[in-house]
């Protein structure tokens, strides 16, 4: 896998971090040398054995269908840079 | 499982200017799971509460937040696959669908795109009595709801409330098996009855409880045979999806539109693109969301926050165990047992609680005139009166019951019967004291009977030569004999008098 300045563009812009044109090459190779430590794991033979997905034999936490939570409109509006009505304001999007 | 045959529908035709053109839609129907909490938070799902009170810190993507799976989102998913008769996955994963927007806190929706918990399954489209589609369902998948923008409170900003962040949803995918708008539409009511008998999700449209995404194609007559014999996608055209529909009829429009759109488009000589298209009801089009093009590149990958979902054959076989009758089986029973037509059994079986009501009114009773009269006379008066639910009937099942056990005994007619449900609509009572307390008994006795035909006959000599020379005016005795006993008189008993009488 290769990859080159305009997919290393694309992905930060999918980010929404802002890459300077002349940091892409250097941003490009770093992702290179990232991928092609990790395509060393595809020269392992993993025929027939289970993927592992954790390493301790734990199960999912549950919870159960009870309301415990919320009812704090303050708090969680706390942070926002600009709230009006209880609401979140944004600048417009519109589709 | 009792099931009744039915025939395949005929697929929706377009004529084109040089030959015919079918329509190919699947649809991705997002319900919302009937759960009291959030499908990774504590935070309720309360539709209508105050913006941002239904939210926890994990909702609003509060830094160290971790998600906790709310177990009866589970079962009810489960549920779900089982009532549409689908593989329950004992392993499934949740995944992260990266995107930004401003009612998306966390920058990414849960979802399940490599492991669902709900494999194959079907759903019966009823399109008319011994009519309907089978249409594959392909998975059905719990993710989070995202929160909702409102866009119209003030000129530059956008307003989010994050209530419905993070509310359980399950699409439910279908294969591409639905062959037009109407079958589209009849598809989503079925689901959504199937829904509502299981109680997995209240269906609720208006709400945005139940929206849809509609894929679709265009084909040659032949191409969809072709697909359906290889299960090769080659066969049929190039879709365009239309997003986030919630309206039975929006949805058709949208279908419809969209079809003439891409015949078009390929008569013209040129080529479908598949994009993602929106419905505007206002002008009745879609058009392309060419903003989504760019971000469809969701980067899915396992959600680390999240260890894969193990569930036991024992819990699944459990869920089994209490799962309600469904529509497909209570119709045919209706059938069976009661003798009523496949039409009538549909209706009464529409909704759940209309098909119990019915169930009371004809437990030990004639079953086609217990349905006539919940069908024609309840259902026809509730519509009348505002279109209210058959939960909010004024008339109880065994208030109605009782009106046809006073016809079954003779104690009122046909005719007086319909003056008593209307008398028990209104004012409410047992109608067997109404009847008794307001003189409406049947007059069975054949002496008054009587008296009062020798009157009619005795005052109506010139009716009564018409009569005999006519016998289709003895109608006219019964009539005023009818009358003059305020609608009591045995009808029957009438009639022979009359005859008798007039020696007709």
């Amino acid at each position: 896998m290769s990859i080159d300045t305009a997919t290393a563009a694309k992905v930060a812009k999918l980010a929404r971090i802002r890459v300077e044109d002349d940091a892409l090459p250097a941003l490009a190779a770093e992702f290179n040398t990232i991928l092609g430590f990790i395509e060393q794991l595809g020269e392992v033979d993993v025929e027939g054995v289970e993927p592992m997905t954790g390493v301790t034999p734990i199960r999912l936490k549950r919870r159960d269908d009870v309301v415990t939570d919320g009812n704090q409109q303050a708090a969680v509006l706390s942070n926002a840079p600009d709230a009006r009505e209880g609401f979140f304001a944004v600048p417009k999007v519109v589709e | 499982m009792l099931d009744l045959a039915f025939d395949t529908p005929t697929p929706k035709v377009i004529a084109g200017a040089k030959h015919d053109w079918e329509l190919v839609i699947g649809m991705e129907v997002h319900a919302q799971v009937a759960s009291k909490a959030k499908l990774f938070s504590g935070a309720s799902t309360q539709f209508g509460a105050e913006p941002n009170s239904n939210v926890a810190f994990v909702d609003a993507g509060m830094p160290g937040m971790l998600p906790v799976i709310n177990e009866g989102c589970v079962a009810l998913a489960v549920k779900t696959g089982l009532g549409l008769k689908a593989q329950i996955n004992l392993m499934s994963a949740f995944d992260r669908k990266n995107y930004f927007y401003p009612d998306l806190p966390q920058g990414y929706q849960i979802s399940q795109l490599y492991h669902p918990i709900v494999g194959e399954g079907e759903v019966i489209v009823d399109m008319a009595p011994g009519i309907a589609r089978r249409v594959r369902i392909e998975r059905i998948h719990l993710e989070q709801d995202a929160g909702k923008s409102i866009h119209d409170m003030d000129p530059a900003m956008s307003f989010v409330d994050l209530n419905r962040t993070g509310v359980a949803l399950m699409e439910i995918v279908s294969r591409p098996d639905i062959r037009g708008p109407e079958e589209a539409a009849a598809y989503v009511t079925k689901l959504r009855q199937i829904l509502r008998y299981l109680g997995t999700c209240d269906g609720n449209m208006q709400n945005g409880n139940l929206r849809a995404d509609v894929n679709v194609s265009v084909c040659h007559p032949g191409d969809y045979e072709r697909y359906q014999e290889t299960q090769d996608f080659g066969h049929l055209g190039t879709r365009c999806e239309i997003k986030n529909m919630n309206s039975l009829r929006f949805i058709q429009q949208a279908i419809d539109y969209e079809a003439r759109r891409q015949i078009a488009i390929l008569e013209d000589g040129g080529s479908v693109v598949q994009e993602t298209r929106l419905y505007d009801p206002d002008k009745n089009e879609t058009r392309s969301m060419r903003s989504k093009e760019e971000a469809h590149d969701y980067r899915y990958f396992p959600c680390p926050d999240l260890l894969p979902l193990e569930i036991e054959q024992a819990w699944v076989d459990d869920i089994a165990a209490s799962l309600p009758e469904l529509p497909d089986a209570k119709k045919a029973r209706f059938v069976r047992d009661f003798g009523l037509s496949e039409y009538d059994a549909s209706v009464l079986t529409a909704e759940v609680e209309a098909a119990a009501y019915f169930e009371i009114v004809a437990d030990g009773r004639d079953g086609k005139q217990a349905a006539n009269w919940v069908i024609n006379d309840l259902f026809g008066r509730l519509k009348k009166d505002g279109d209210r639910h058959i939960t909010e009937s004024p008339v109880s099942p065994a208030q109605l019951g009782g009106i046809l056990d006073l016809i079954a005994a003779g104690d009122i007619s046909g005719k007086i019967a319909k003056d008593l449900f209307e008398i028990v609509y209104t004012e409410g009572g047992d109608p067997a004291r109404i009847v008794a307390d307001r003189g409406m008994k049947q007059v069975t006795d054949t002496g008054a009977i009587e008296a009062a035909v020798d009157k009619v006959i005795a005052e109506n000599p010139a009716q009564v030569e018409k009569a005999q020379a006519n016998p289709k005016l003895a109608g006219w005795f019964v009539g005023q004999v009818m009358k003059a006993t305020g609608g009591k008189a045995n009808p029957k008993a009438v009639n022979d008098l009359v005859a008798a009488k007039l020696g007709l």
